[in-house]
Order: C-alpha cells, then structure tokens, then sequence
C-alpha cells in the first residue's frame, strides 16, 4: 500500500517535471503549479490516501512528497525566472530603437548675446566689489560733457558727432554721465560700473551703430592709482578671458582722464604671435582708461588733493562680437530668430 | 600724419628697425597704424648708360642696345622704344628685377629672354613703370624710355645706382595716429623730437636763420621795399599774424629733396613757393601760406571777420559765402583767404608771380574748426589750427620758410617782417613734486629718473618747478607731468595693483526682476532681441498708435528720417522685428525686449520707462498661446491680473485685444495685431503682441512664493457642462463659479462647443472642478451642496446646466 503511494509521488514528481520543463510560458507554469501543487491539486490528492496508513508509516510518506513538493517549487521558481528572462529578452529585442534618431526638445528662447556678455561683466564686477548704476540716456549736456572737462566748442560736442535734442540735453555718448551723477550724490569711496546705451552720429555699418552699449567703471577713493587701474583691468580680462591672456596699456589722450591709456589685448585666437584676426598684430585694442582728471573730480565737488580715481570704459558690441566671432554689427540689431537661436 | 623716415633722419638719427621704431612710438603714444615701403616692390634697377644701339636685325621696331651697368658689367637689351640714343642715362632693370605694369601698375618680375632670336638681359624702363608720374619728372617723355641725362640733377648720378634712391623713391612712410591733445606731433620736428623721447637719441635741430638781400630802412613799415600793412581787427580770434615779403620770385619745380619728402608725406609737389609753405607746415607744423602781392589791393592785409554774405573763390576753384562768424584775411577791398582754412585762387601763386608775401599766424581753434565745417572743407591747415597752436612756433616756421627761400634761390627776402603780436608767450611752470608724481602713478621713479625722463622731452628745471615748451600746449597740471613721466619710463614697467574697495556689490531690485523676467520668458520659448531706441515719426502711425501716444523726444540732427525720434511706444520696434523675420522666410517665432520708451516732459528731462514688450507670429500662434505665456509669467511672479477686452486701441485687433489690470490699475494690454496693423508692416498673416509696464509689474509683484502644504486627504472631482448665452464670457463664468464655492481646488474649463445640439444664441462650456479639503476627506453631501449653490447662481444670469 505504502509503496504503491510512494510511487504514485514518484510517477506524479516526474510527469509534473516533465511539464514544468515542456511549459513555455508563464502561464502554462502556473497552470502546473494550481494542478498539481495547489490546495486542491494532485499532490494534495495523492497525499490523502495516507488515511489508510499506520502511523509509522505516515512520516516516510510526508516526507517523501515534501521532499518532491520543494523539487517541483524549485524547478518551477526556476523554470519562472528562465521564461522571465526570455521573455524579456524578447521585449528588448522588440523595443530596441535606433539611438541615433534625434531627440524630441522643447527648446526655449535665449538671452541676447549681448546679454549674456553684459551678465558677465557685471558679476565679474560685483565679484570685485562694484555696483551696478544706471542713469537716463537722454541727458543734459553738463553731465555727458561739460563736467567731464569738455566744454563747449570741444569737436566731441559737435553735431556731426553728437545726438541734440535741445542746446543743452543730448542722447548720451557715453555712460560717464552716471558717474558724474553718482559722484554728485555719492562722497568716496565710489565704486560703480555703469552699463547702457549710448549714441554717436555714425552710420550704420559692419562696425558702427549710431546706438551702441557701453559698460563704464568709476573708482574714487584714497590714494587709488594708475597701478590700481593696471591691476583691475589685469584681473577683470583675466576673468573675462582666461588666465592666459596678457594686457598692453598704450598712452592716449581722453578729456577726462589722466594720464590715459588705450588697453590692449593679447590676441585670443594666437595668443599674441600675430593672425589674420588681429590684423597680425598678436594684440587687440579693447578699452580706453584713465586716472580720473583732477578737474573732473573738482567739479562733482570731491577735493583731488585727497582723493582719486580711476574709469574705464568698454564697448559691449565690440567684445561680444569678438566672443562669438560675429563679424557685422548690424546681426545684433537685426534680430533674426536664426541668429539669436545661437547663442 | 604720414612722417617720411628720411625727412626724420634730418633731425634724429632712428637707425633701427622699422618693426622697433614703430613698436617704440606706439608704446610712447604716438601710436603707428601702419609703415609702407615707398620703393616697394621696385627691384634691382640701377642706372645704364647705352654705350651702343643698333637696329635688331629681324625687325622694324626693335633695337638693340648694349649697356654699362657699372663696375665694367655690360648687358644686352633688346627695346621698343624709340627715344634711346647712344650715350644716354637710362634706368635698367636687371634680370630678377621688379618694376610695375604700365598698363594696370600691377608687379611684374623681369626674366632673361628671347626677342626675335636676340638675347636681351633685362629692361629700360619709363616713370610709369617706376609708380612715378609726369609731375614727378616733368622733363621725361610719357611714351618713351626715362632719359635720365635731362633730370637737373644728372650730375649726381653714377653707373650703377639704385635708381629709386636717385630719385628720392626709396623711403618708408610711417602713418600716425596722432590724438588732438598733440598737435605738435603733426610734424616732422614734434615727432623727432617724440623718437628722440623715446628711444633717448640726440637731437639735430638748429634754430632757422636767412640773411634778407633787400635791407629797410628802420622805421619798418612804410618802407617802401616792404610795402604792407597787416592789421588784426580780431584779436580774440587772431592772436599773432607774421608777414613777411619776397621780391624777384622765379617759381620752379623744387629740388628732388623737397619733392619726395612731400610726395613721402602724402602732399603733392607744385611749384617751389607753394612747396615751401607745405614743407614748413609739415616739417614745424605750423600751416603757412603764400599770397601773390600783385592782387593784395592796397598793399593791406586786415583780420577781420568777414561781412554777411561775402564772398570768395578759394583755391579749390569753389565760390563759398561766409557768414559773419567766420575769420578772413582781407585787402583793402575783399578777402582773400578764408583764415588758417584755406587761400582765395584770385591772391594765389601762378607761375608769373614776381612778389610775394608769407603768412605765418595764429588763429583761434574753436573757430577754424567751426568755419572749416561751415564751409565744408578740412585742410591739413584747419586740421592743425583747430587743436591750438604754439605762438612762438609761427615765427619759427617763417624763419624756416625765408631760409628755403634763400636756400632754394627762388626769391629775395625782404629783411624786415611783419609782427603784430597779442599772444602770451610765457611758458607755463609746473611745481614738480616726484611723490606726488608716484602716488598718482601708483609708482617708484626716482627725482633722477623723472627729471631725466622730462629733460628728454625738452622740459626744463628751474627751482623745483618743470618750464613746459611753448609748443606742448597741452601740459599744464601735475597730471599731465605724470603722464609724461609714464609714457617715457612705460606704462607697462609701472606695476599691477588692486584697490581695497570697501563697498560690496549691490544688485538692484529692478535688476533681479528683469532677470527673472528673462528667465521666465525663455522658458517659454521666447528670444530676447536688442533693438534701436529710435524710430521714424512716421512708425507710429504705421503702427496705428493714437496721437497722445505718439509724442517724442525729437532729435534735432538725426541721421535720417528712419531715426528721427526717441520711441514712445515699444511696438513699432516690435513689428519691425517680426516683419524682418516675416521677410527673410522665418516661418515663425517667439521676440521679447525690456526696452526704454522716451516720454517728453516739459522742462526737465524725458521720462524714460521700462517696457516689457512680447512679440509673437507664426502658424502655432494664436490669441490664447500668447495669453499663456503672459499668465504663466504673472504666476511666476506673483501677480493676479484681470483681464478684460479692449476695443479702443487701434493697434490691435479690437476683438482681440485685453487690456491687463491689478488692482484697477492697467498694467499693460495684449491681443492680436490689427490686420491693417500687420499690412503696415509688411506682414501677411496674424502678429500678437503684449505690452507691459515693468515698473507696475514690478510694483504687484510677491518677492517670494508662499509654500501651501501637500494635500493629504482625497480630492473630489466634478463635470458642469453649461449652457449659456453667446455674450456671456469665461471671466465671468468662471467668476460665478469661484465665488460661490467652498473647498474649490481648481477650476478648468475643457471644452467650448456651439453648433447643432445647442439652440441659437446659445454656446456651452464644460468646466472639470477639483474639490478637496485640507484637514478631512470629503463626502459627496458636500460636494453636492456646492455645486447645487453653485448651479443656482449660475442660473440667476440664465445659465443653465446642459
């Protein structure tokens, strides 16, 4: 009796193998599982003919389909995660895309490059201790030229050079006004830059704009010096730039400084050996700077026998064409959507 | 200024390279923009003499001549030309020489070769083909070989000789850029003395002197050998005329060393008097000029401004009328120049003029300056004049001036010269104070070392006080030693420091919300654009803007019509921008600017606002994708705005247009662009645009966000489809529905729908309502009492559900 259960587990452990083996999908596993190996299932079935065994015997029998219950889970938790991974496997073969296919964007607007480079400046110079002031473009004409040591019958006034709206208020042509201003309102130490729009009489053309940026740097302080002007202009390109580059500083002559100074740039594209981008010269002019005239600093009241100062003053346009290698000015007025996706 | 090297060797010794000398100035301020080879690209041409000429065998036009090159060397050349004579001077390009194409000046290498089975071993040339003309050497035959046997200066030649170096061609020009504050550096002697600064080289200069061959008697100027009165009545604008007269003139070509040092500086050779008053001019650089004494009427010459309406013709062959303001020298009758400008043609020098009298003056900068402008003509004199002028150099330069006279042969000078003399001549000192000089300078030079540095530049010490040379006009401060003393020594060897500055950078307010402002925009696809604040008068009626909104800030002298006015409006920019991008085929695109208006105010300054200004056009724009930028952008910055239609402004569409309110207070207006509008403007197809106050957004705007707390009890979800007259608008439905429910977490209308299954008149809107509650879930009681208070008032205004 005995012997003919346990060969009934017997035939039934292999015939269950069998099909767990055969199964070649889920399900059909499963299926296995539920018949045989469920609450109701064949096992269960097999196992309760042992009603007619002697107590001695029951063990042998449990044990013995225990025994074929954990082989058959074994084989079926093994059979599972063998279909699984197959079946998978299908699935990426399936869903294998071809990954040089372009990508779905949003693409957002961008700032102006123009922007971008101002942005720059000014977090070099706040990095540096200046503040950002901004002051009207359409100024009077004491503000843009004659405290600024320029005074009436100076070419700059001219009206071939010079926006007039009224004899004494004209369109900016640069943003020292905001210096005379500030220097009005402020006593040392002043440290500002002052970025804007600024206007010449120049025709528009590949170089020129009548309208153009400028961004303006006044100190005024103690004992600030030429030096002082050579090291900030050194450190803000160097920032700017990268720490390769070197400055020139040439003698000059502006109105409202001295002793002044056009500042040169090594040359970023051959790093000053000379290529066509700098006309051969291995050097760039940038900036005009200066140590600020003493009768400049007289006329906003400030005393030159206690303080001084230093201002320079650069041309947005021009370095943000340099940085993007832009070479006609009018592209940035223009606004063409294809030109300003560039930057 | 162009500076001929050799005329600069007169003076200074500049030996070295061109490459130094040029990198020297730039560094010491008289920046160099560039140098040119004057002999460039001529080669290897020396001067021949035809020791044979015979007819070449094989044909009718050529010959053959044999040449002696110098040093016993012989070469063959075969020619066209028909001028060479046996025995004649000629120029000879060897083989491997270079010479110019007379046909086009282009180069042209000069190889050995065959002609007609004759060697020929080189080539004579013409002027031409040296880059000469006929006024360089008059006495040559333009079709012919250059016969030098007839140049005055034959004697000077021998076999062998670099011919460009005979005829004064082999020179460098070296172009400055001189700043206004030097015009002293606008001569041959300001800049030797610059390079002998610089390169601290001695100078070779003597003060002029010539000898007078008709002496006077002393009461000087009713002497009847001179001749002339000279009266300013100016003195403001006049503070010194010289005048001095020559008698027995011969006018003749001048000498090759006055041509080529002019023709070197860019100033073409006339005749020896004109080229005198250019050669002092460029050499002292003070201008001069030359009248013909026969047609200076009364033998008088008054400074005086001349009389409005006056006339002159002046040596440009052009008639000008002058105004009151403008300075002349005249005669008794009429004026003869335009003063420091420009000479009348009627007084000027021809080739018969036996008497002439010099000018060598002073006049005010200021008004030259103005006066060459009013009459539309820059001379290299006017250039010079405008930016102030060393009295004491004007008599220096007529001293110069009577010495060529005399040099040259070309006329007897009258001993005795005019003076009249009202200039202030004494030389300006400075205290000199070296600390002070370093603690401008942020610098270490010892007194030596300035007091050297100054001595250089012709500066003299006298009792700790710095004597400035009259003609350094622009020296007067402390400041101005300092920036002598640093030029010389080098900028670049004063060292690198940097301030300690106490201030911390402070960013404004109005700066972080453009950035934010920017961000916010970009985010949703929108491209910041930079453009012109001024516009034409004209755009705005383009843009169909009202008159109130179209008054400007008028520019007095704008470059055009196109940029006649300050913008007072930000869309007529607007729509140029996207009318450009319309024309150059972009199919579409999304614009911003944070720009300037310029509003007139009387008597103070214009008030200049910022205005935030959207531009959209292309095929996936519409009404409601600009609106969503805008509301996304007032969430984003914490504004709640109203909107509500506007049907008055013209610009728009005025069944498209919304006017924008926070608080009752207009903050901007948006819609589509009138069609009329975008016709203007150039553009087929719909154009939105918004319009917003930055300082009123900026005013409504929260600084930060409020965190609200993550829902934690289950939300509750409604459908109202409802059923409403035509008229009734969003605003207002979805107004009725806020405020009269409780728990309402958000509102969203899904669906607008009018056609067949709605009566006439009518149109239907279906709203999705989220409810929740914040401390409890709700139940559906709830819920239903809401949207059952909700319904009836809805239904007070004949809104229905569907």
């Amino acid at each position: 009796m005995i012997k003919d259960i346990l060969d009934k587990i017997d035939v039934l452990r292999d015939s269950v193998l069998s099909s767990i083996r055969d199964g070649c999908n889920l399900k059909d596993i499963d299926d296995v599982r539920i018949k045989n190996l469920g609450k109701k299932g064949e096992l269960t079935r097999v196992l309760k003919q042992m009603g007619n065994l002697s107590e001695e015997e029951r063990p042998v029998v449990g044990a013995k389909a225990n025994e074929a219950r954990e082989m058959l889970e074994e084989a079926i938790t093994e059979r599972v995660s063998e279909l699984k991974l197959r079946e998978c496997e299908l699935n990426i073969k399936k869903e294998t895309i071809d990954v040089t296919l372009p990508g779905k964007r949003f693409t957002g607007g961008k700032s102006h490059p123009m922007s971008i480079v101002l942005n720059d400046l000014k977090e070099i110079f706040r990095s540096m201790g200046y503040t950002v002031v901004n002051g009207p473009e359409i100024e009077e004409t004491r503000f843009v030229f004659d405290m600024l040591n320029t005074p009436a019958g100076h070419p700059a006034r001219d009206e071939g050079d010079t926006f007039y709206v009224s004899d004494d208020v004209v369109l900016r042509t640069q943003t020292s006004s905001v210096q005379i201003r500030t220097m009005l309102e402020e006593k040392p130490p002043i440290a500002i830059i002052s970025p804007g729009r600024v206007y010449r009489r120049d025709e528009v053309d590949a170089t020129h704009s009548p309208v153009f940026h400028q961004c303006e740097a006044l100190v005024v302080d103690k004992n600030i010096t030429f030096a002082d002007l050579k090291g900030t202009l050194e450190t803000f390109m160097k920032r700017l730039y990268g720490d390769s580059v070197r400055l020139r500083f040439r003698p000059h002559h502006f109105p409202y400084t001295e002793p002044s100074a056009e500042v040169d740039l090594s040359c970023f594209k051959c790093n000053g050996v000379g290529c066509p981008f700098c006309k051969g010269e291995g050097w760039i002019e940038m900036l005009g700077a200066g140590v600020v005239h003493p009768v400049v600093l007289q006329n906003c009241g400030i005393d030159p026998e206690i303080y001084s100062g230093f201002a320079f003053g650069i041309g947005l346009e021009r370095i943000t064409m340099m940085r993007y290698e832009i070479d006609d000015m009018r592209l940035l007025y223009e606004n063409d959507i294809r030109f300003l996706r560039q930057f | 200024m162009n500076l001929s090297m050799k005329w600069l060797n007169d003076y200074v010794r500049a030996d070295m390279q061109i490459e130094e000398f040029s990198r020297g100035m730039t560094m010491s301020g008289s920046k160099v923009e560039k140098w040119v080879d004057l002999s460039a690209p001529l080669e290897k041409i020396v001067c021949g003499k035809v020791v044979k000429i015979e007819k070449h065998t094989d044909s009718d036009k050529l010959w053959v001549a044999q040449v002696d090159a110098g040093n016993g060397s012989s070469v063959q050349i075969v020619t066209g030309a028909q001028n060479v004579t046996e025995g004649a001077l000629v120029p000879i390009v060897l083989e491997g020489g270079v010479v110019l194409n007379r046909t086009d000046g282009s180069v042209m290498k000069i190889k050995r070769g065959k002609l007609r089975g004759v060697e020929s071993m080189g080539m004579m040339c013409s002027f031409d083909e040296l880059g000469l003309s006929h006024e360089d050497l008059p006495y040559a035959d333009p079709d012919g070989i250059l016969i030098l046997d007839n140049d005055p200066e034959a004697d000077k030649l021998t076999l062998g000789m670099d011919i460009t170096e005979f005829l004064g061609i082999k020179d460098i020009a070296v172009e400055f850029e001189i700043t206004n504050n030097r015009p002293d550096c606008l001569s041959v002697i300001g800049l030797a003395k610059e390079t002998s600064a610089t390169f601290n080289l001695p100078m070779n200069l003597k003060q002029p002197e010539f000898s007078g061959a008709i002496q006077n008697s002393k009461d000087s100027q009713s002497n009847s050998a001179l001749n002339l009165k000279v009266k300013i009545e100016n003195r403001e604008l006049c503070s010194r005329y010289m005048a001095a007269v020559v008698k027995n003139v011969k006018t003749t070509p001048s000498p090759r060393w006055i041509a080529e040092r002019l023709r070197a500086s860019g100033v073409r050779p006339i005749n020896n008097i004109v080229d005198i008053t250019n050669f002092v001019m460029l050499e002292y650089g003070h201008p001069m000029h030359a009248f013909d004494k026969r047609y200076v009427a009364g033998n008088e010459i008054i400074v005086r401004n001349a009389f409005e309406g006056e006339k002159i013709t002046l040596l440009d062959g052009e008639e000008r009328v002058l105004t009151a303001q403008t300075l002349v020298i005249a005669d008794a009758d009429k004026p003869i120049a335009v003063a420091g400008v420009m000479g009348g043609e009627y007084s000027g020098i021809m080739t018969d003029t036996k008497e002439i009298v010099f000018e060598s003056a002073c006049f005010d900068g200021v008004s030259i300056r103005k006066t060459a402008q009013r009459i539309g003509r820059r001379t290299e004199s006017s250039a010079r004049f405008e930016k102030g002028i060393d009295p004491a150099n004007a008599a220096t330069a007529l001293l110069r001036a009577l010495e060529l006279i005399e040099e040259l042969g070309c006329g007897e000078v009258v001993k005795t010269i005019i003076d009249e003399d009202y200039s202030n001549k004494e030389p300006v000192r400075i205290k000199h104070n070296p600390k002070k000089i370093n603690a401008i300078l942020g610098s270490d030079i010892s007194w030596d070392g300035q007091i050297e540095i100054l001595k250089r530049l012709g500066f003299k010490y006298e009792n700790g006080c710095v004597i400035v040379p009259n003609i350094r006009t622009d020296i007067r401060l402390e400041c101005d030693l300092a920036e002598e003393i640093a030029r010389i020594y080098g900028y670049n060897e004063i060292p690198s420091t940097l301030p300690r500055l106490i201030s911390g950078g402070e960013v404004s307010k109005e700066e972080i919300f453009e950035k934010k402002t920017g961000i916010i925009l970009q985010g949703q696809g929108c491209h910041e654009m930079t453009t012109f604040s001024f516009i034409s008068q004209k755009a705005y009626a383009k843009a169909r803007l009202r008159e109130s909104d179209s008054k400007s800030v008028v520019i007095r002298n704008p470059l055009g019509e196109e940029t006649g006015v300050m913008r007072a409006s930000m869309l007529p920019s607007m729509l140029e921008v996207i009318a450009r991008n319309y024309n150059n085929r972009n199919p579409g695109g999304r614009f911003y600017e944070i720009g300037a208006v310029y509003i007139p105010c009387e008597n103070q300054l214009p008030n200049e606002q910022k205005v935030l200004c959207i531009g959209l056009y292309g095929e996936k724009e519409d009404f409601l994708t600009l609106k969503g930028i805008i509301e996304e952008f007032f969430e984003r910055l914490g504004i709640k705005p109203d909107f509500s239609a506007l049907l008055s402004n013209n610009s728009y569409h005025t069944g498209r247009c919304a006017e924008i309110t926070c608080d009752n207070e207009i903050i901007g207006v948006m819609g589509e662009i009138h069609p009329f509008t975008a016709e203007n403007f150039g553009i087929v197809g719909r154009v939105y645009s918004a319009e917003l106050k930055m300082g009123k957004l900026m005013q409504h705007s929260l600084d930060v966000a409020k965190f609200r707390a993550l829902p934690r009890f289950p939300s509750m979800k409604r459908d109202l489809s409802l059923l409403c007259p035509e008229e009734t608008t969003a605003g207002e439905l979805s107004r009725i529905i806020t405020e009269n429910a409780v728990n309402l977490e958000q509102i969203k209308l899904f669906d607008i729908y009018s056609g067949p299954q709605v009566p006439e008149g009518m149109k239907s809107l279906s709203y999705e309502l989220i409810f929740r509650k914040a401390d409890s879930t709700l139940t559906d009681e709830e819920t239903d009492s809401v949207i059952s208070k909700i319904l009836k008032a809805l239904e007070q205004k004949d809104i229905k559900l569907r």
